[in-house]
């Protein structure tokens, strides 16, 4: 993959009255990549997909493509087409009209627009539909029409805003890869906006995470689940419990006055820290062999493993694991030293990570107030 | 269920029937009858005789449709497109006339209108009159007196409609179509103009079938020198010429003219929405 730099958005700010939609973006977009905005609603995604499409104007900023600076360009003069959430299709065209209608601008001719609108609908597996009226067909078949009707174009980039969301399970699944394979056979930026952290995961090269108008953190799929930046992001992605720590020093964590080893290294002696625990990351032991001693409060059946929210001190984990363990067993568990994953203290801790809301006695927790790594878990040992 | 809400409409099924079929049958019995009550196809033989009253009402009817289209587009679409406090206050002065009583308006109009009314006045006082050498200008009981009378009060029914269908378009549409490339003109030549056509529709139907059968104002503003089926057959059911028969045939016949007209504009409406594309 070329990693030439197509688009890129400086300093962008965008208000709504005196509420801050973006707050001082900055992000570049390489030639050829599939990049994912990914974030709550609200966070600012599609607002930032707006700008690239030439729908929104920052009120301050710049939006550069290919080099040159594009926040004057009106959005049918950018090499740039976007498949709208709705799919947006023209319900007084046929499927053929409207894979056409930006051909049919372009005063393409008859023959080569006929030639290109069969090509496309072939990509997207919509053959023989070509006179079918739009309300004649599905979603999810509606959607390949709005794919077709922005590639026929030939677009640099594609803005996808939450394609898949009216799609059902199956059909997403099923459409992720597609999306993924017609990117990859006609070689151009992909830029889609998702709140699905699952769909962002499995399709993208590049994902950035976003939140209250700001870049959270960007990465490829891999970085971004292992090594988080604080515990918004840890606790968007996947499952996550996130524990108050201290460094004691590079490879060593205390959590709940208990000493674990890590590969986290570069902070300060003695920093307090977000832990980040993957749930699937903790082993179960008999209780006398583990690191930490716990009761189990609850299990969900979940078809591939159980969802074990058990009590350490008064703090709820999670913990998926293939083995059963009932309610209300002593257990201890083990974790490697890259199950651990160290984050500096953001603004976002102690906000996300406790699933004391997974548990019935939730009421009862909440009011005992319990400080993990306290004195009471001192006792313990 | 079905049986169950079905019968709500019971009282709408008999309005109907009382009100609306059982006139039109009457009207055919009417028209095929003579006053002594045979069957007879003289009302329609002696038609022949007001084809200049024929004429004049749908070519005028035709005209303000047509002004009342080109004025009432424009205006619905600006409607549409612009915020919320101006829709409110456009609406406002669109229907504050429609609650003035309809006969005064168009008195209104009389006053403004005659050899010494308000325009005449005015044009007087600024020496235009001198200026053409004429004591005043012939506005009333002219073609273009009800032409206007016509647009002025069915404006409205033109308008809304059109609004209706354009400030409900999908706002994505309009950006899809923007996206893919069309200037401002191209949106909505391409998109809008295409979409809004049912509410072209109906709007020209509100317009044109009133207009074609009033009778008010081309008494009143055409001064009885502008006659129209609608004073014809007002005539036969009221004044002089009694003769209901006839008054019967004339209606019977407008309306199949109408139907007609709506349907073939029907037509071409479906066939517009394929045809624009090209």
């Amino acid at each position: 993959m070329s990693k030439k730099e197509l688009i890129r958005l400086s300093d962008c700010v965008v208000k709504f009255d005196d509420e801050i939609i973006l707050d001082h973006l900055n992000l570049y977009i390489n030639d050829k990549e599939f990049l994912t905005l990914l974030g709550p609603s609200g966070c600012g995604k599609t607002t930032t997909l707006r700008i690239i499409g030439g729908f929104l104007t920052p009120n301050s900023g710049d939006v550069f493509f290919d080099g040159g600076r594009i926040n004057d360009v009106p959005p049918h003069k950018r090499q740039v087409n976007t498949v709208f959430q709705k799919y947006a299709l023209f319900p007084h065209l046929n499927v053929f009209e409207n894979v056409a209608f930006g051909l049919r601008i372009a005063k393409v001719s008859g023959d080569e627009v006929r030639r290109r609108v069969t090509e496309m609908l072939e990509l997207v597996n919509l053959k023989g539909f070509e006179k079918r009226p739009i309300s004649s067909l599905s979603g999810g078949q509606q959607q390949r029409v709005a794919i077709a009707r922005a590639l026929v174009n030939r677009p640099k980039v594609l803005l996808l805003d939450e394609p898949l969301g009216a799609l059902d399970m199956r059909l997403r699944k099923d459409m992720q890869s597609e999306l993924k394979r017609i990117q990859q056979e006609m070689g151009i930026t992909f830029v889609y906006v998702t709140h699905d952290q699952e769909e962002a995961l499995a399709m993208s090269d590049t994902v950035v995470v976003m939140d209250g108008g700001r870049i959270q953190q960007i990465g490829t799929p891999e970085d971004i689940y292992n090594e988080p930046k604080n515990a918004f992001v840890a606790d968007f992605i996947g499952e996550s419990n996130i524990l108050d720590g201290v460094m004691r020093a590079d490879g060593v964590v205390e959590i709940f006055n208990r000493r674990f080893q890590c590969l986290d290294g570069g902070f300060a002696p003695d920093e307090p820290v977000d832990v980040v625990i993957r749930p699937e990351d903790v082993d179960i032991v008999s209780e006398d062999q583990g690191q930490l001693k716990g009761t189990v409060t609850q299990v969900t059946f979940k078809g591939v493993h159980y969802d074990t929210i058990v009590d350490f001190y008064g703090f709820k984990w999670l913990i998926q694991t293939t083995d059963y363990c009932p309610v209300d067993s002593r257990i201890g568990i083990k974790i490697d030293p890259d199950g651990i994953h160290v984050m500096k203290k953001s603004a976002y801790s102690g906000m996300f990570g406790d699933y004391s809301s997974y548990s019935e006695e939730y009421d009862e927790i909440g009011d005992a107030g319990v400080e993990p790594g306290g004195e009471d878990s001192g006792d313990e040992e | 269920m079905r049986n169950k809400s079905s019968r709500f409409a019971i009282p709408y099924v008999v309005w109907m029937a009382l009100f609306v079929v059982a006139p039109i049958l009457l009207m055919v019995v009417y028209a095929f009858t003579s006053a002594e009550g045979g069957f007879t196809l003289e009302s329609f033989a002696s038609m022949g005789l007001y084809l200049d009253v024929f004429t004049r009402s749908f070519k005028l009817a035709l005209i303000a449709t047509a002004i009342c289209l080109l004025i009432g587009y424009p205006m619905a679409y600006l409607m549409a497109r612009e915020g919320r406090r101006f829709q409110r206050l456009a609406m406002a002065l669109i229907m504050l006339p429609m609650w003035m009583n309809f006969l005064l308006r168009t008195y209104a109009w009389m006053s403004i209108l005659e050899n010494n009314g308000l325009l005449n006045q005015l044009f007087r006082a600024v020496g235009l009159l001198r200026l053409l050498g004429v004591d005043h200008l012939e506005l009333i009981r002219t073609q273009g007196a009800v032409v206007l009378g016509m647009v002025y009060n069915y404006l409205p029914f033109m308008i809304l409609p059109i609004y209706s269908v354009i400030v409900k378009l999908d706002a994505s549409l309009l950006e899809a179509a923007r996206d893919l490339g069309a200037s401002s003109l191209g949106v909505f030549r391409k998109v809008i103009f295409p979409l809004s056509l049912p509410g072209v529709l109906s709007g020209v139907t509100m317009v044109f079938v009133p207009s074609v059968s009033t009778f008010a104002i081309s008494r009143l503003l055409g001064g009885g020198k502008q006659m129209m089926l609608g004073d014809l057959i007002e005539q036969q059911f009221l004044g002089g010429a009694y003769d209901p028969n006839l008054g019967a045939a004339i209606a019977l016949v407008m309306m199949v003219i109408v139907v007609v007209c709506m349907a073939v504009m029907t037509h071409f409406g479906e066939g517009e929405e394929q045809a624009v594309v090209l």
